[in-house]
């Protein structure tokens, strides 16, 4: 009795923390994908939770009913209609019925849907690479998409195996090199969802996350004619000098800002870096104090991160983060 | 009577056939299988708890959110070695180990088919263990996964001398895997008890077979991916890596193709256990015996036909896809014939609750839920969402670690009183097992809520703030009472050794053939070999008989003149009659010396000394040669 009050306490905690509604959660999800997949795990849970009762229930019958009956003769017959029953006819009836189910969904959720906005992501070390190829937008770790538009992603790496997964939107998806895969989702609510790597792919696994910002449609068509074109170019004298510190010191060696001669490809494209919510793939806030400290030493706060650390006197750090934090 | 006492009463004749060198000599040189079961089992279970402190450094690090325990590369080397010594180096040869022990005896047969063989894949096991385990004392541990997947373990990401460790060793421990099941299938078909048809074979021995036919097919694809992934690393080769115009899906292709029926050779023997145990406890024959061989058989055919539903997430194309989902889905079926038989066994027996019993219902409460989580997996559109999520660490932890942990400590409880003469402490015995199986639980239930929230696997910290925090703290918390559960039995075994009271023939009242001889057996298992008329030769009248001796030598070998000549009779393989008899070799260091060579190779292509990798070439290729020179001497 004790054992089934402790299972049903067990119980009671995990399922208080699965409706804990800050979790990335994939049985709470804002798309037609996430949710039919959602759907298929609550009839599934549903048949499992029968068959875990009724088996574990003969489990414990049988085991103790000798017992119970107190110095009964165990009987040597052998009950081959209750093991094809209960083994083969049973089980093949609810196989069937995952059957069916599995390739069911399976084709709705490779379903493409209408005219879907595109987009490419790559994974990276450890970061991700996001292109609007269309509207020729290039940026990092955060996917902004518009609210009830099928998506479209295109999925690329060109160094390990990453995956690609935003739990409360759809299932996961690898990044492999040579090829591309083709990921789909649709936003049915405006939120911030987080999106994580979800294949092993070395030292800072754990730190390769990203959000996918989904927003009314006439907020991300604002945001794209924002963005098209390169930025306007520095609006203070301490940003100017920023970008005088960036173009020649290494950092223009690995990172883009559109609209200067920084072209560096191994980093992440900065030309929208100050709108965005966080450093690293979503390590640290961006903020200004940690953006200084990750400049400097970027191992510091992320160990093994492929950046080397850049060491600038006090008032190019100032400038240069004053520069990259107006870079909108 | 005790051991030393029963040992008075030998034939010295038949003592001296049998003798082998004692002390230190003896320990390179023995081919007797019950010595080397118990090493088998000894070692492995050394690298067992290696790898649960490994876990728990693991769990303490992940208990709390950006936690600062370990750092990603101790982490990442952590859950790499704890992956690839549970599988390798624990889970594959402890198995082995007890069906070292065991075949011979419940067969009826004085030794394995090639006892110097069976030393040899000893040895390979614990040199190809010890080469692993270096990469950790010298703090190079394998940091990519026990899985390996390339590109990110070739040289280009992973420069260090890390992953050779890792991909040396498993072609190194592969070919202990191999020439153990080998030895394993020649046994149970050729060197059965005189009457013993296959009909009568034990479930325990079948389910060996079905392991070793698997491993013969399964381990060449691992020792190709892994070999190949070297040959990448070390001779620049590009088999694995895209931007050359290798693929690395074939190696994902190759891994898996033996990394699910993996599973199945490891889960199929721990059901045999579990078959050996429950119809014991029960008083009664397991019931729908044709059934349950029959379904072991079907899961070793169906796990060649599963391995892609480990890539459903690399982007193929649905149709190819929902076969591998079918086939998944298809082997509940035998799976829940293994069920259905179990229960049907109990519910028509009268069920004694004893430790190894106990072990065996905490298999069927655990497996069960593993296999349900295993349908549900297979389904693809669910897989998409959990895949490298907690939810699989729960689900192949219940197999694994459930079904396959549990069934051995059974196995512990209930054949460590025929290995070593002495029973393990009941009530301990019991403490251990409720400690395991709420720690168990409580441990990995709820990582399956983890992996539904979102949590993905082989990530070294996470933030707080995303409703994973209370959860991974109770995990981590019951991890250590599964982790002192298994400490318990440890100690059982420790205090038993000494101080254990003396086990009977047959403590259990079991019905095969290990429990016709003393506890332990003497060296040659039966000094006349048994004729079985049953397939439960200790429970049926005439179950169990011994052999007229007449003129005819093959027949003269069955009895006490075999065990004097150091002879084993060999039969034919389906009705087990008496054919021809074979001479069992005497010790020898050959096996051992092999091994050193073979050792010695993979030293020299980890150092990359081409020197080295000569010197051990000669020293395996002059004891092959050696061994291969079998002569009259030999045998005496």
């Amino acid at each position: 009795m004790t054992r089934t009050r402790a299972a049903g306490l067990l119980m009671a905690i995990c399922l208080l923390a699965a409706c804990d509604d800050r979790a990335p959660s994939s049985l709470r999800t804002h798309a037609p994908q996430g949710d039919r997949i959602a759907h298929v795990f609550w009839l599934m849970f549903l048949l499992a939770a029968a068959v875990y009762v009724v088996v574990g229930g003969l489990i414990v019958v049988a085991a103790t009913r000798g017992r119970r009956r107190g110095g009964a003769r165990p009987s040597r017959a052998s009950d081959e209609r209750f093991i094809w029953l209960g083994g083969i006819a049973v089980p093949a009836v609810i196989l069937a019925v995952l059957a069916t189910v599995t390739v069911g969904s399976a084709n709705v959720l490779r379903d493409p849907g209408h005219d879907p906005l595109r987009v490419e992501v790559i994974g990276k070390r450890w970061w991700w690479a996001v292109r609007y190829p269309r509207e020729g937008i290039t940026t990092a770790n955060e996917i902004r998409v518009p609210v009830g538009r099928p998506v479209e992603v295109l999925l690329r790496s060109d160094n390990v195996i990453h995956s690609f997964w935003v739990p409360e939107l759809n299932g996961k998806m690898d990044t492999i090199p040579g090829q591309t895969s083709v990921h789909h989702f649709t936003a049915t609510r405006a939120g911030t969802y987080r999106g994580e790597c979800a294949e092993f792919c070395g030292l800072q696994h754990a730190n390769m996350n990203f959000v996918v910002l989904a927003e009314p449609a006439a907020d991300f068509d604002r945001w794209v004619v924002q963005h098209r074109n390169p930025p306007s170019g520095p609006a203070s004298e301490l940003e100017a000098r920023g970008e005088a510190v960036f173009v020649r010191s290494a950092c223009a060696g690995c990172h883009t800002i559109r609209g200067t001669d920084a072209r560096g490809v191994l980093g992440p494209d900065l030309t929208d870096f100050g709108g965005r919510q966080s450093i690293g793939a979503k390590t640290v806030p961006n903020d200004r104090a940690r953006l200084e400290g990750w400049i400097a030493d970027p191992r510091s706060i992320k160990p093994g991160v492929l950046m080397p650390p850049t060491a600038l006197e006090p008032d190019e750090l100032q400038a240069l983060v004053a520069y990259l934090e107006s870079l909108k | 009577m005790t051991v030393a006492q029963e040992a008075e009463h030998h034939d010295p004749e038949v003592v001296e056939a049998w003798e082998e060198a004692p002390g230190v000599p003896g320990f390179f040189s023995t081919v007797d299988h019950k010595r080397i079961g118990v090493r088998y089992v000894v070692t492995a279970f050394m690298f067992f708890f290696l790898a649960g402190l490994m876990a728990l450094a693991m769990r303490q690090q992940l208990a709390r959110p950006d936690s600062n325990v370990l750092s990603p590369q101790t982490y990442n080397e952590l859950f790499t070695s704890h992956g690839t010594m549970m599988i390798f180096l624990f889970n594959t040869p402890v198995l082995a180990g007890f069906g070292n022990y065991f075949l011979p005896l419940m067969l009826g047969t004085r030794d394995m088919a090639f006892p110097r063989l069976n030393a040899f894949s000893y040895w390979i096991f614990v040199l190809a263990g010890i080469f692993m385990t270096s990469s950790l004392v010298i703090g190079k541990a394998p940091d990519g996964g026990w899985f390996a997947y390339t590109p990110l373990t070739e040289k280009a990401f992973s420069p260090g001398i890390n992953m050779d460790f890792w991909g040396l060793g498993v072609v190194f421990v592969g070919i202990s895997t191999s020439v153990g099941a080998v030895n394993f299938l020649v046994t149970a078909f050729k060197m059965r008890a005189p009457g013993m048809t296959l009909d009568r074979m034990p479930v325990f021995v079948w389910s060996i077979v079905g392991m070793a036919a698997m491993v013969l097919f399964a381990v060449p694809a691992v020792t190709l991916s892994a070999g190949l992934l070297e040959a990448d690393r070390i001779f620049g080769t590009a088999f694995f890596r895209p931007d050359h115009g290798g693929s690395s899906l074939l190696y994902q292709h190759l891994f898996w193709f033996w990394g699910h029926p993996e599973v199945y050779i490891l889960f199929l023997p721990a059901a045999g256990m579990v078959a050996a145990i429950i119809p014991t406890f029960s008083r009664r024959p397991i019931a729908g015996y044709l059934w349950v061989v029959s379904s072991l058989i079907a899961v070793a055919f169906i796990s060649f036909g599963v391995w892609v539903h480990h890539m459903f997430v690399t982007g193929m194309p649905v149709l190819a896809m929902s076969f591998f989902s079918a086939a998944t889905l298809v082997i509940a079926i035998p799976a829940g014939v293994q069920f259905f038989s179990f229960i049907a066994t109990m519910w028509k027996g009268v069920v004694r609750f004893a430790t190894p019993m106990l072990f065996a219902l905490g298999f069927l409460l655990i497996f069960l839920l593993g296999g349900i989580t295993g349908v549900m997996v297979a389904v693809m559109p669910f897989d998409w969402q959990v895949h490298d999520s907690y939810f699989v660490v729960a689900h192949f932890h219940y197999v694994l670690n459930g079904a396959v942990v549990f069934p051995i400590f059974g196995a512990l409880y209930y054949w460590v009183p025929k290995m070593t003469g002495r029973m393990l402490h009941e009530r301990l015995g019991k403490v251990s097992f409720w400690t395991m199986f709420i720690g168990f639980n409580g441990a990995f239930f709820p990582m399956h809520i983890l992996g539904l929230l979102g949590m993905p696997r082989r990530i070294y910290t996470y933030p707080s703030g995303l409703g994973w925090d209370g959860l991974n703290l109770i995990v981590t918390l019951a991890s250590f009472v599964f982790a002192l559960g298994t400490g318990l039995t440890l100690v059982n075994l420790i205090w038993s050794w000494k101080r254990g009271r003396a086990a009977p023939d047959n403590p259990w009242d079991g019905d095969t053939l290990e429990w016709s001889t003393t506890s332990p057996p003497p060296e040659w298992n039966f000094e006349a070999v048994p004729v079985v008329g049953s397939r439960h030769p200790l429970w049926d009248d005439g179950g169990l008989g011994y052999a007229v001796v007449d003129g005819d030598p093959v027949t003269a070998s069955l009895g006490r003149e075999g065990a004097k000549a150091r002879a084993t009779p060999v039969l034919t393989g389906v009705d087990a009659i008496p054919e021809a008899i074979m001479a069992i070799p005497h010790e020898s260091y050959l096996p051992f010396l092999v091994a050193l060579g073979i050792a010695v190779i993979f030293f020299g292509l980890l150092v990359k000394a081409a020197l080295v990798g000569i010197v051990g070439l000669v020293l395996g290729a002059f004891a092959i040669m050696r061994w291969a020179w079998f002569t009259e001497a030999d045998l005496r």
